[in-house]
């Protein structure tokens, strides 16, 4: 009952027509992804000689590619592969940048210092470049994808989350709380964390933003998602080379890349405008 | 108003620009066209000659040096710095007469003594390891007659000694060939930006028929999406090895296709040493397992010639069709192979492919998924062409990769070395004892026929064991730019720049 409670508190507060629609538009490809999980009209990476780029039909609704396998099969499970490498993402980057972020926010001092200067240098280099190099060290591949864009997202979210708690550190029920006997854990997660979460969320949403392009990207530069798998970059480079001959190759993935992008900047535009 | 005349400028600009650029004069008198070239990798090998193991590298080389002898696109060997040559009846000494008026590309002339340390270098076999070109053991002595006269003896006659006087003639005062890049061959090196490009100038002083583009540009194309881009758009003139998809990609617009064949043995290469390919019966389960025909219906629509073995179809004296039968599709086999071997439920590996080869990223992607029917998960893994040539093919760092073997000098002995135990190359770590008597027993052979029927056993165990599961000589599509002619195709993995022109200016 109380989960509801809080879900029902989170619709009410947010109901703007941007966290609508941003809502609807994750929603649905959220859906997707979530079927794609179990059933895909076709085997994404079965392949079929005699209709290598045909157009789109009823039996193919997003068309073939270049080896005769179903786009839209493939553009199910790419959604569904750039759903697990940006929620994963999104997971290391915010709770590592959670714990670092609000230790160094809380404790201050020292330790505040080196820590956010080692972020400072690591949030010099643009997230993907920063995933690029340690991708090339882990070498490519589904998980190190993984791993590479979340230690990536680490800098932004620690970055935000000590300026939450830089300025939530001083005030009264801080200083409440603690006469009271709380312990510096309960303060930092009990206490302070809750007031920082609008911006946290909104944040959140942006990462997922983030995340779903720089996917995208490394998979399109060729060291993300492998082939034969699938992956919404991938695609869209292999599709970009018969632009001319068959373009739902390339266009196809490319539109639901950008329903993504658009529904989660929607979602986060929302979360701001209301809080 | 203002934006008018300034159209109108620009047009009268590039109109005069258009103009001056006809009244060029005849072909070979015109050092200031140019043409650029796509290649998909960086020349990572290196620049010597003598040491460079790429393909890829080596068809640039092509055009830069040239040995005594050459081949011409028939596949037969010309005469090229040399101008005549003997053999003396026994087949043991060959006699080369240097050709007059052959200079290498900073104007000295070639003399008997480059000669001499070209082959020298080659045949110096250092700390226990094989000499550069391995069948140079053969030689026991090079001998300068005269000035222009040399004669080199052999400890035992072989007929395809020839062939390997194709070894590039470098200047004896040429102390480092990595960066010193002089031959004698139409195209003179000017320059190489790594990742981005080669740049190449024509050879005034060029013994033969010079070439008629004054200026080659190979530009770095790593990425296969952008290739047909750049074609369209304008920044490439040419590009070889197309996909039957590119090719369709490119059709209405200002290129001819011409088709050939690559002259590679493209296989998926095991590493023999690796657990589960160091069983013949899990190596055989794959060859049956892929099936060739399918791969090129995807790859190339349906073109490109099956080989069984590792040697390809314009290698006619050894290429046997009958050896494509030796493993037809067959699951059922396929599966009671792995059964027999211990891999009941499969097992899973992963296939490492340049990224930059789009025919032999598809081709992997093909066999990925014909080997999951009989229970085996390939997964791809695309590198760069460096990483490739490390750990691939320096350092065997790998389980399986899809990749073409060329073929220069066109030999069986050349073919066939890398697959002895300790030969040069063999990053499949292919070992046969079996095999390894028979080639030394082919390579003591002095006579023809002998030597040849021992090659084809040679090449029948290759297949019998299955060193790797081999596919097909890809076919070769080319773009070219139709205001350009003359484009020839080899017998060997080669590209003659020399030989392309510009239609218009032949005209004239």
């Amino acid at each position: 009952m109380a989960f509801i409670k809080s879900i029902k508190k989170i619709f009410n507060k947010y109901h703007g027509f941007n966290f609508n629609a941003g809502l609807v538009i994750t929603g649905l490809i959220f859906i997707i992804a979530l079927v794609g999980c179990f059933y895909t009209p076709y085997e994404p990476t079965a392949m079929n000689v005699s209709i290598r780029n045909t157009a789109p039909s009823l039996a193919h609704i997003f068309g073939c590619d270049d080896s005769g396998r179903d786009v839209f099969s493939r553009v199910m499970e790419g959604i569904r592969n750039t759903f697990f490498i940006s929620t994963m993402t999104v997971l290391i980057g915010s709770g590592f940048g959670i714990i670092l972020g609000a230790a160094a926010g809380y404790y201050g001092g020292k330790f505040d210092e080196i820590l956010m200067r080692i972020n400072d240098a690591l949030f010099a280099f643009p997230s993907v470049l920063l995933a690029l190099v340690i991708v090339s060290l882990l070498g490519p591949g589904f998980l190190n994808v993984t791993v590479a864009l979340g230690i990536a997202f680490i800098p932004s979210f620690a970055r935000i989350v000590r300026s939450g708690f830089k300025s939530q550190v001083n005030m009264d029920y801080v200083q409440s709380a603690r006469l009271m006997g709380a312990g510096d854990l309960r303060i930092i997660f009990v206490h302070i964390l809750p007031n920082i979460l609008p911006v946290l969320m909104s944040s959140v949403m942006i990462g997922f933003n983030n995340a779903v392009l720089a996917e995208a990207g490394l998979s399109y530069l060729g060291i993300g998602v492998q082939p034969p798998r699938a992956s919404l970059g991938l695609m869209l480079k292999d599709g970009q080379a018969l632009l001319a001959t068959a373009p739902w190759n390339a266009l196809f993935p490319g539109m639901v890349i950008v329903l993504m992008v658009l529904g989660f900047a929607l979602l986060s535009e929302g979360i701001s405008e209301a809080s | 108003m203002k934006k008018g005349r300034l159209i109108l400028t620009v047009l009268l600009m590039t109109m005069a620009a258009a103009l001056s650029g006809c009244t060029g004069g005849k072909t070979a008198d015109t050092p200031d066209t140019r043409i650029t070239i796509g290649i998909p990798q960086d020349l990572d090998d290196g620049l010597d000659p003598h040491k460079v193991s790429a393909a890829g590298t080596k068809e640039i080389l092509f055009n830069i040096y040239e040995g005594l002898v050459k081949y011409d696109e028939t596949g037969a060997l010309i005469p090229a710095v040399a101008s005549d040559y003997k053999v003396s009846e026994d087949g043991l000494t060959y006699t080369f007469t240097l050709r007059d008026g052959v200079k290498f590309h900073d104007g000295s002339n070639v003399t008997a003594e480059d000669v001499i340390y070209s082959i020298e270098r080659c045949s110096k076999a250092e700390g226990g390891q094989d000499p550069l070109v391995p069948p140079f053991t053969n030689i026991s002595e090079v001998n300068k007659v005269d000035d222009k006269t040399i004669e080199i003896k052999l400890v035992a006659a072989d007929p395809d000694f020839l062939a390997y006087m194709t070894v590039a003639i470098i200047q004896a005062s040429n102390d480092d060939p990595e960066t010193k890049v002089i031959g004698t061959g139409p195209y003179k090196f000017v320059s190489h930006t790594p990742m981005e490009s080669v740049e190449l100038e024509a050879f005034n002083d060029y013994w033969g028929e010079k070439a008629h583009i004054g200026k080659v540009t190979l530009k770095i194309v790593s990425d296969p999406a952008a290739i047909v881009m750049d074609l369209k758009g304008g920044s490439l003139d040419m590009f070889c090895r197309l996909t039957d998809s590119q090719v369709s990609e490119l059709k209405g617009s200002n290129f001819n296709i011409e088709v050939g064949t690559m002259n590679l043995a493209q296989a998926l290469y095991l590493n023999n040493s690796v657990e589960p390919f160091n069983d013949v019966r899990v190596r055989q389960a794959i060859c049956y397992a892929i099936d060739p025909q399918e791969i090129m219906d995807f790859v190339s629509g349906g073109e490109g010639t099956e080989i069984g073995s590792a040697a390809f179809p314009s290698f006619s004296k050894y290429y046997d069709p009958a050896l494509n039968d030796n493993y037809n599709r067959d699951v059922e086999k396929a599966k009671e192979l792995l059964k027999e071997a211990g891999y009941e439920n499969g097992f899973s590996f992963s296939i490492t492919v340049p990224s930059a080869y789009t025919p032999h990223v598809k081709t992997a992607e093909v066999i990925s998924e014909e080997l999951k029917e009989v229970g085996i998960t390939a997964d791809l893994k695309l590198v760069e062409w460096d990483s490739w040539l490390s750990d691939t093919y320096t350092n065997h760092n790998y389980e399986a990769t899809v990749i073409g073997i060329d073929l220069n000098p066109v030999t069986a002995r050349n073919l066939l070395q890398r697959y002895t135990s300790d030969g040069h190359g063999n990053f499949m770590e292919f070992s046969s004892e079996k095999y390894d008597e028979v080639f030394a027993k082919a390579v003591a052979s002095t006579d023809d026929a002998e030597q040849t029927a021992l090659y084809k056993e040679c090449l029948q165990i290759l297949s019998d064991e299955a060193a790797s599961a081999y596919i097909q000589d890809l076919p070769s599509f080319v773009a070219l730019n139709n205001k350009i002619s003359g484009y020839k195709f080899y017998p060997i993995y080669a590209q003659d720049f020399a030989s392309l022109y510009y239609i218009d200016e032949a005209n004239d």
